[in-house]
């Protein structure tokens, strides 16, 4: 009987390289199918454990490693089969958010999505565009203003609505700043109430929307996790935690009484990760502040403040800084902490994400209250 | 995080390519709060880095506060979000958990345990394609093992992973593991399992969850992330019928019409001929369109435009299948039913029926029992509760297209919806259609037959007298004509007048051209069967030949063979048109009876005897002879 394995003859050598390149071939089957190794050498050698005891030198039967030859390349075909239809992670994420995005157009009178210019919604927006093509999508875009948003997110938000061809529907809260209602001035929780929650029933209720589209995720926090992608809202924006109703399938019951409203939430089943990814993998066109330059910037509390506008109060003690810096959120800007960074590419950012220690929504001013007060303030309608 | 990967601090770009091709797993975790669930899922976040420092800060901070593990850190507070629940220390609903490995993204269903949240596991389960059921080790299999396993099987999971948990306290005894297995697979055996993998666990300390348990040196099964990581749930359904649900219809201007949806089984390519069910209307697959450029070939659970070579209406709620495997159409149905409210179930009540893309009136019109989800046993039952499981008959005001829920999951799924609240108040599997006699017939005009037999109330029929001339083919067909018009009935009368002069004018009374002229008639004849009339053809058709073959022209009961039996003697007595004198002078040729021959009918289904009754009631007997056999009560009840 031959057998294949380490020695010294030219035989021997030819085996060895065989050997080396049908291990290759096995790891390369591996990455691209999912398999584990494992798995493969069961198939190959009706052995787990096969494929690792031909790594540490093991020996096998010329007629063993034909067979096995054989079989690889037939499980390398089945996958090249395999490959025009797979679907990645991203790829499931982004049917199953097309699908409740046709839902709502379907079954909806008069829906909206509303538009941040964060991130999540540049990633919704995208998918937005792929679910309705060629047609663009049915409905408007709308972004409720709070008047202190980055003016960089502002040029963004008009240029892309324009690009996509979409109708934009700007909200101010007009009682807010018939008020002065300011950051500043008010204070983070007063602001965000007025301008922002107030500011989008208002909103809402003008237009009479039955629907609207947010770009919230279930792991960005706790309450989010048990929220319903089809998000019920009574008369008054309220969310019932406790009497959600279920949802089984990819079947959303979108039916509502008159005043009454859906929160639609495509992105519920994405991370921040694959947000990332789907940014990098498509070209989303994102804001620019989430990419690190140098800005200036002042220190309150410990937060790194951009002054992107001369309503920002500058003390005696604030020292304006250039310094490196980028967002992970983006939001009224005086409620919106910079990072120092020098990831100055998506791929950067990404690697940075991946290597950082602390949660996205730290930044943001409005959670760091008690565990539950997301979970409050929703129910107060919040989105 | 988590993505303890050298490449993302070494080469972010090959970590990226890397990720991209990582596939996709929908679980549920179940088992009540004792048995450690939120602490197991906790442990996957946990073991597999993705817990942030400032969140392990506050949940180390809420340890010390409300935790139950002293001064350990409570993985369970990880998971229990609402308020409520953190202070009940209870989950409630389903929250949904996400973690990633380099091979799989994972989403976790984490659902109640308790029998009163039966709908959330069950809402869970509706997703998932892999079961975790957890089994505090000291108690073994209990009822709500049970219970749980039935609910899985209920919503389709085929792949159960049973987590014997808390090993830690029995110290690893391999004995009380191997009872737990065995007497698991023993009473799973009948729910339909495609694989059962039992892991004994500790969500606590950490044994075989991620990496496999120094204390379990018997056990050589994987740890439960391996299993995740390799469980092959996608295998054979691409082989299944293809089936698009019609959710949208994208009209962007008058050149493009295209039909959206996500594929719910099979593939689809360029090419394909494909049927709409309900409407049976036919076409091929011109594009598959999407926003990244046209594709060849499609598969389940892509979101895709198609367009195809033909013209057809084709509306939201209809499903595109592929010609070699349509799937069924029906208004009745067996299929078991969840309910899901308050409020009871009531019989006969109408609800709204939602199904991936339809929306439909429907009652149930039967409650045959309710299943007791502890033993699996059939329980009679006036209505349902909140939480309770029963078979029922379902009937829809119009019918929808459908696949049986154990099929496919996509096609069989439904939801009852109430009219005046708009609650979701029960969730369906469809198990079959109760009538399949109303199967529709796979022809392009969706207006058929049937259809029209059912808008005129009638079955249509072709009543062929036969008999010599003058025999009184044409005055009993005609009194027939007149009393089923009375009636209201629809109906039409062939006759030598009205077919020879027009459209068999260019025959004579040759033997071939007898033939060909009786041809003619019954295929004239079988389009005004078709056309849902009741037809009556009157001719003297001698030969049992060409009376036979417009029989077979015809579906089984439509042709009625009316004998109208006179005597030679007595109908050339007659002699209404003195065409017997003429024949008998040689003026007319091959005239049946002198110098033809008649061959009378040997089963015919009516005899009239002309000598022994009279015209008007030989016409009363062939109209009771329709009427006993159910030609006019189309429609009715």
């Amino acid at each position: 009987m031959q057998i294949c394995g380490i020695g010294p003859t030219p035989q021997s050598e030819l085996a060895m390289s065989l050997i080396e390149t049908f291990l290759t071939r096995v790891d390369a089957l591996s990455d691209r199918s999912g398999q584990s190794v494992s798995t493969l050498s069961r198939k190959l050698f009706n052995d787990g454990k096969g494929v690792a005891r031909l790594r540490e030198g093991g020996q096998m039967t010329i007629k063993t490693m034909d067979a096995a030859m054989n079989k690889l390349a037939n499980l390398e075909s089945e996958a090249d089969g395999r490959d025009a239809l797979r679907m990645t992670h991203l790829d499931r994420l982004e049917a199953e958010s097309i699908h409740i995005m046709r839902e709502v157009a379907s079954q909806c009178e008069n829906p909206v999505m509303l538009y941040s210019v964060g991130k999540d919604s540049s990633v919704m927006l995208h998918l937005a565009q792929k679910a309705f093509y060629p047609s663009p999508p049915p409905f408007p875009l709308m972004h409720v203003d709070t008047t202190w948003k980055f003016k960089e997110m502002i040029e963004f938000r008009d240029r892309r609505a324009k690009e996509v061809g979409m109708e934009l529907i700007v909200h101010i809260n007009q009682d807010g700043v018939d008020q002065g209602m300011g950051p500043f001035t008010h204070g983070s929780a007063v602001h965000t109430d007025v301008m922002k929650t107030q500011g989008l029933k208002q909103a809402l209720d003008k237009h009479k929307f039955d629907a609207a589209f947010g770009g919230a995720r279930r792991d960005e926090e706790k309450s989010r996790a048990k929220e319903r992608i089809f998000s019920f809202r009574s008369e008054n924006h309220r969310w019932d935690a406790k009497n959600q109703r279920p949802e089984l399938w990819n079947i959303y019951n979108t039916r509502v009484h008159k005043n009454e409203s859906m929160r639609v939430f495509p992105l519920s089943n994405w991370t921040e990760l694959d947000i990332w990814q789907y940014i990098e993998r498509e070209n989303v066109p994102i804001p620019d502040l989430y990419l690190s330059k140098k800005r200036p910037v002042v220190e309150k509390d410990g937060v790194l403040i951009m002054v992107d506008d001369d309503r920002m109060p500058i003390g005696p003690d604030d020292k304006i800084e250039e310094k490196m810096v980028r967002f992970r959120t983006l939001g009224c800007y005086p409620l919106t902490g910079a990072v120092e960074s020098e990831a100055v590419t998506l791929p950067d950012v990404i690697q940075e994400m991946l290597l950082t220690t602390t949660s996205e929504r730290q930044g943001r001013v409005i959670d760091s209250d008690a565990g539950a007060s997301m979970e409050q303030k929703k129910q107060e309608g919040y989105f | 995080m988590a993505h303890h990967d050298d490449l993302i601090a070494t080469d972010i770009h090959a970590y990226l390519r890397a990720q991209e091709n990582k596939s996709y797993l929908r679980f549920i975790t179940c088992g009540s709060v004792d048995d450690g669930k939120s602490t197991l899922i906790g442990r996957l976040l946990y073991d597999s880095k993705l817990i942030y420092e400032d969140q392990l800060a506050s949940i180390e901070k809420d340890s010390k506060k409300s935790g139950t593990q002293g001064d350990r850190i409570d993985l369970a507070l990880l998971v229990d979000g609402l308020a409520a629940e953190r202070e009940q220390g209870i989950t409630i609903d389903v929250a949904y958990r996400f973690f990633s490995t380099d091979k799989r993204k994972f989403i976790v269903a984490d659902t109640p345990g308790h029998v009163q949240y039966t709908r959330n596991m069950a809402t869970g389960a509706s997703t998932a394609d892999v079961a975790v059921l957890l089994i505090d080790a000291r108690y073994g299999v209990q009822e709500q093992t049970r219970r749980h396993a039935f609910i899985a099987s209920l919503l389709g999971i085929r792949h159960v992973v049973v987590a014997v948990n808390k090993m830690d306290l029995l110290d690893f005894d391999q004995r009380a593991f191997n009872e737990i297995d065995a007497s698991f697979r023993e009473f799973a055996a009948d729910l339909g399992f495609a694989d059962i993998v039992c892991i004994p666990m500790s969500a606590l300390e950490g044994d075989n969850v991620i990496t496999p348990s120094e204390n379990t040196c018997w056990y050589h099964g994987p740890t439960l992330l391996e299993y995740l990581e390799t469980a092959d749930v996608d295998g054979g359904t691409l082989n299944a019928p293809f089936r698009l649900p019609v959710q949208w219809v994208n009209r962007p201007n008058l050149d493009f019409r295209g039909f959206s949806g996500t594929i719910a089984s099979g593939t689809v390519e360029v090419g394909d001929d494909i049927i709409v069910v309900p409407s049976g209307k036919r076409s091929t697959v011109k594009d598959i369109v999407t926003f990244d450029g046209n594709r060849k070939i499609a598969r389940e659970d892509m979101a895709v435009t198609l367009t195809l070579k033909d013209e057809i209406d084709i509306s939201r709620g209809d499903i595109i299948c592929k010609t070699d495997a349509p799937a069924e159409q029906a208004d009745q149905f067996q299929a078991q039913v969840i309910w899901m409210a308050e409020q009871r179930l009531f019989p006969g009540r109408e609800y709204l029926l939602k199904t991936g893309n339809k929306t439909i009136p429907a009652k149930v019109s039967k409650l045959k029992h309710r299943i007791d989800i502890n033993d699996f046993s059939q329980v009679a039952a006036n209505t349902l509760e909140l939480n309770e499981i029963g078979v029922v008959t379902l009937s829809l005001n119009a019918p929808i297209a459908f696949d049986p829920y154990s099929d496919n999951r996509a096609t069989g799924a439904f939801i009852l919806i109430d009219r005046q609240t708009h609650e979701t108040i029960g969730a369906g599997m469809l198990n079959f259609s109760l009538r399949r006699a109303k199967n529709v017939l796979w022809q392009d005009l969706d207006v058929n037959k049937a259809a029209r037999s059912e808008q005129k109330g009638q079955k249509p029929a072709l009543l062929w007298f036969t008999g010599l001339s003058g025999s009184g083919k044409s005055t009993i067909a005609n009194l027939v004509d007149k009393r089923l018009m009375d009636m209201g009935r629809h109906t039409y009368t062939l006759d030598g007048d009205n077919v020879r002069h027009g459209l068999n004018r260019d025959l004579n009374f040759s033997k071939a051209d007898r033939i060909e002229n009786i041809r003619r008639i019954g295929e004239v004849a079988k389009l005004m069967v078709d056309a849902g009339l009741i037809t009556m053809a009157s001719f003297i058709s001698p030969y049992r030949a060409e009376r036979q073959m417009a029989r077979e022209l015809l579906e089984d009961g439509e042709f009625i063979e009316i004998y109208v039996n006179t005597p030679l003697d007595v109908a050339e007595a007659r002699d209404v048109k003195g065409l017997y004198a003429r024949a008998r002078a040689g003026e007319i040729k091959n005239f049946t009876g002198i110098d033809s021959d008649y061959e009378h009918p040997e089963n015919p289904e009516i005899i009239v005897d002309t000598v022994k009754m009279s015209a008007e009631e030989a016409a009363d007997l062939i109209v009771d002879h329709l009427s006993e056999r159910g030609f006019f009560n189309v429609g009715e009840g």
